[in-house]
């Protein structure tokens, strides 16, 4: 019989989270601080919206690029919170979760050999996505001394002529860095310099403290070459819905919609009614949501002085990423170690790209009682390990 | 008062309205402030009576504990130049009373009570409250359930369905 599988298939890596979430399922009594996503429950009048819908038998597909009504509010939305305006009729695309976005956008842009400069530690979906759009990722190894945070000069290194795209996401999943204006400006004059197309995965651009986002798609030039990709998981606690969303220039967006309309058709409409809700009256839960992760920042910040663990201070998204390079393990024995002697799960950074190695992903979207427990185990664990160095 | 005291006693208001079991070195790490500048907030706020306790929420029902709460609704006549204070604290001083809170609307005073039995709560609302000069009517309603209390879902038992570790 003939091998049914693609080499690109095959050549791809198996996700370093699923190799650990498997070992972490054996085990019915962990406890964990390894989840990407909120801890609230979608708020009620979201919920309910989505309900309403279908009493009324809201059931049928919508327009492919989503329904009208969610597009004009995600085009306010966006004007509201990053400056940018884009045409709901044709600069706007709702889709299944931010990740179709993501892939979306890389099938649309890449041609076979065309380089993305991609910022590493991040998000586990960018490689594959790259790789089965026939382009060649080209990661970026961003450092803590940076706060994680991308430098031109890094930018600079990884261009090839061949680059064509710049991938990046803040607040960063997992490092939890943000980008600042200043810190855009720069790397937007690159761009525009070398003539690259931007993907801008801002999905936690609610969830930031004490800095408002900006989007590099508000800075001069960039908004004809960027295409922002968003969400309702993380600012409105709807992971489960599978809803986000692109937007970007006419001639981008519409050949993303015609790969989204062959491969998805619409984005579940129940959950299009849910995020027109969420999009008008979901202000003050999002505000809520990020009070309250702020101040669990703030105690696991503490908590991670109490016990002399370096970490930089993240201002954004809800993981902090200390360093454990000093106990002289890899992120997976460290891990796996913390898991089998403390019984909690985290994430090891190494499963966010070669560079995520020597740090662990914490998330700390979790009650204080947990965090409290887990700080406690962690405590105890890395107190064991220094034990054992002397 | 300055802003900044306002924040601090907002920021510990909003932590302990929600879980005061939150010790003083937690509330100061959560609100990035040091120790002993919530701890002087807190005593601060007792001494203001802005706090005025610390109680426990309970699900009676879940315990083998008899116990009735009833609603009630009371008209009474104000009195000159007390208002409706001197007939209220009347009323609050009897330790059956749970809570009493003075009302818009077609009625005056909402009169918390809690007994072991309905007869019990019944016999307190006829021989004790009726009897009050400046009350004219009341209207006695039992709680048959509680399905919310201060916020908290009483009823059911919602599982987290995260799953451990995700992306």
């Amino acid at each position: 019989m003939r091998d049914p599988l693609s080499e690109k298939v095959k050549s791809l890596k198996p996700s370093g989270i699923r190799k650990f979430f498997d070992v972490v399922s054996e085990m019915p009594d962990a406890i964990s601080l390894g989840v990407g996503e909120p801890d609230f429950d979608t708020p009620w009048h979201i919920r309910e919206e989505g309900i309403y819908s279908l009493e009324q038998g809201s059931t049928f597909y919508t327009s492919n690029a989503g329904l009208l009504e969610l597009r004009k509010e995600i085009s306010r939305y966006m004007k509201r919170k990053i400056g940018v305006e884009y045409d709901p009729k044709a600069e706007v695309l709702v889709t299944v979760g931010g990740s179709e976005a993501i892939d979306l956008a890389f099938r649309s842009m890449l041609n076979a050999g065309d380089e993305v400069a991609y910022i590493e530690p991040s998000f586990v979906s960018y490689l594959p996505c790259i790789v089965m759009a026939d382009g060649v990722p080209v990661p970026i190894p961003l450092k803590e001394e940076n706060r994680f945070r991308l430098t031109p000069e890094e930018l600079r290194a990884a261009i090839t002529p061949k680059t064509k795209l710049l991938m990046i996401s803040f607040p960063n999943n997992p490092t939890g860095a943000i980008m600042e204006r200043e810190d855009l400006e720069k790397i937007a004059e690159v761009c525009v310099e070398n003539d690259l197309y931007v993907i801008s995965d801002e999905i936690y651009m609610e969830l930031t403290y004490g800095v408002k986002h900006t989007s590099i798609a508000s800075l001069p030039g960039m908004r004809e070459r960027t295409v922002v990709i968003n969400g309702f998981s993380k600012a409105f606690a709807m992971t489960g819905w599978r809803l986000g969303y692109a937007v970007g220039p006419e001639r981008i967006i519409r050949q993303m919609i015609k790969l989204h309309q062959f491969a998805i058709m619409s984005a579940p409409t129940t959950a299009q009614y849910a995020g027109i809700e969420a999009m008008r009256h979901g202000e003050k839960d999002v505000e809520m949501m990020r009070d309250s992760y702020n101040k669990r920042r703030h105690y696991i910040m503490k908590a991670f002085q109490d016990m002399g663990l370096s970490c930089f201070e993240p201002q954004g998204a809800f993981y902090l990423f200390p360093r454990i390079s000093e106990f002289g393990m890899t992120s997976e024995e460290f891990a796996t170690r913390f898991l089998n002697e403390e019984k909690v799960a985290a994430v090891p950074g190494s499963a966010f790209g070669d560079s995520g190695e020597g740090f662990l992903r914490i998330s700390y979207a979790y009650s204080i009682e947990e965090l409290r427990e887990a700080l406690g185990r962690l405590k105890r664990f890395i107190d064991r390990l220094r034990g054992e160095q002397r | 008062m300055d802003e900044k005291k306002v924040a601090v006693q907002e920021g510990i208001l909003g932590l302990i309205e929600k879980n005061s079991k939150l010790s003083v070195p937690e509330i100061a790490a959560m609100l990035d402030r040091d120790q002993a500048e919530i701890a002087q907030a807190i005593a601060e706020m007792e001494e203001k009576r802005i706090i005025c306790g610390y109680n426990t929420l309970i699900n009676w029902e879940n315990t083998v504990h008899e116990k009735v709460t009833a609603l009630i609704e009371v008209e009474v006549t104000p009195q000159r130049g007390l208002g409706f204070d001197k007939i209220a604290e009347r009323i609050y001083q009897y330790e059956e009373v749970n809570a009493v809170y003075l009302m818009s609307g077609a009625f005056d005073l909402t009169v918390f009570i809690e007994g072991r039995t309905m007869k019990e709560v019944a016999m307190f609302v006829s021989s004790k409250l009726s009897t009050l000069d400046s009350v004219l009517r009341t209207a006695t309603h039992f709680v048959l359930k509680k399905y919310k209390d201060h916020g908290i879902v009483m009823v059911g038992q919602k599982k987290s369905e995260r799953m451990k570790v995700t992306p």
